[in-house]
């Protein structure tokens, strides 16, 4: 979820020519007992499944060890799926070329 | 080529971190994976820097191929087990590349790295060492490998199953979505291909689905198992997944792998090309 207000999460964006790609990145976090939005630590085991508007796998990648990941897409809607030890969280997003969807993911 | 002879699972593997017959090796696209933790023994290939050529688009050599096994402790008679990240993409083709040089006895860790992260089982940082060897591998089997004059003869006439995703076999994306949408393809795919995703072959955390459910996959997109296959995707690792589970888990004969793919026939002059679902 990207909240009104909340730092986005993914990687730089330094060399990537936006007016090119469509990227949909973003953080994982995962909440300990005393976190709150955006204090909790980041999910470096965790997965990220990039589905299709009908459901479709399209792409997955791991967290980095920052807790990030990032997809070049095509502009629409999307699933994605975060996978980590004992957690499964879906967020549904809409792309746009030239505006990266950037999010913040908490488990 | 069964289930039984092909794949491992995390259990077997965890007992047999310490077999001396047994290497594990993990193949991957991202090299930084290994070096941030792997299982415990395991070393690495880099499916590129290991496996490609270099300077000609191919595999390495016979004799490149038996010093990269000897100097990695690999010998004819040792079961290797592969595994890695992508959903095993890099380890399957791996898989593939060791029976193009008749390793006896390659096997596949079943969901590779992401299962055995989503079980919260240990990764270690150390890197083994293993004592070299002399390997000698046999001449490259070229019956479960496709070239580009075979796959234009197939249209038409061979099942050729693309396995990547719909976006991808439609034109719609020129590469699987973790990677910058470049390249010097035109987008499409081989006319007369079905599209059969890889990913419709594994659970949500990479293990493989049932032998019946395999089956149906293929048969319920009109696949006829007995007529010669063809399976590409963009550079040929996925489609190696596929060729995995069609030739070593359903024991599937006449299948092969076009590892040239659509960079490969993408960038042919004249060939036909089909857009669209």
């Amino acid at each position: 979820m990207r909240t009104c207000g909340a730092t986005p999460g993914g990687p730089s964006l330094d060399g990537i020519d936006l007016t090119k790609q469509t990227v949909i990145q973003g953080v994982i976090l995962k909440e300990g007992e005393n976190d709150s939005v955006p204090n909790g630590a980041p999910v470096t085991n965790g997965h990220v499944r990039l589905l299709d508007a009908t459901g479709e796998f399209t792409a997955e990648v791991p967290t980095n060890q920052e807790g990030q990941f990032r997809f070049f897409a095509a502009p629409g809607a999307w699933t994605l799926v975060v996978q980590a030890p004992g957690a499964r969280v879906e967020q549904v997003l809409i792309a746009a070329q030239g505006v990266p969807t950037d999010l913040v993911i908490h488990i | 080529m069964s289930r039984e002879t092909s794949l491992v699972t995390a259990d077997w593997v965890a007992q047999n971190l310490n077999n001396p017959s047994v290497a594990i090796v993990e193949v991957d696209e991202d090299t930084t994976l290994y070096a941030q933790g792997h299982i415990e023994n395991a070393i690495t290939f880099h499916w590129r820097e290991d496996l490609q050529d270099g300077l000609i688009r191919d595999l390495v050599s016979k004799e490149k191929f038996e010093a990269l096994l000897s100097k990695s402790g690999i010998s004819n008679d040792t079961t290797v087990v592969l595994y890695g990240g992508n959903n095993n993409w890099f380890a399957t083709y791996a898989f593939w590349y060791f029976k193009v040089y008749g390793h006896a006895d390659v096997r596949l860790l079943d969901g590779g790295r992401k299962r055995w992260e989503l079980d919260a089982r240990p990764f270690v940082t150390e890197v083994p060492t293993r004592t070299a060897t002399r390997y000698v591998a046999k001449e490259r089997d070229n019956s479960i490998r496709a070239f580009r004059d075979e796959v234009v003869a197939a249209i038409g006439t061979k099942n050729i199953v693309d396995v990547r995703s719909p976006a991808e076999f439609s034109g719609e994306l020129a590469a699987p979505a973790h990677l910058p949408q470049e390249g010097g393809q035109i987008k499409g795919h081989i006319p007369t291909a079905k599209n059969i995703p890889w990913s419709k072959a594994a659970n949500e955390d990479g293990t493989f689905k049932s032998d019946a459910e395999l089956k149906e996959i293929y048969q319920g997109a009109g696949v006829d198992l007995s007529v010669d296959t063809i399976a590409y995707c963009r550079i040929g690792e996925r489609s190696a997944f596929s060729w995995f589970v069609l030739h070593e888990l359903l024991s599937v004969n006449n299948v092969k792998n076009y590892d040239g793919s659509w960079t490969e026939y993408g960038s042919l002059v004249g060939v036909p090309v089909a857009v669209g679902a």
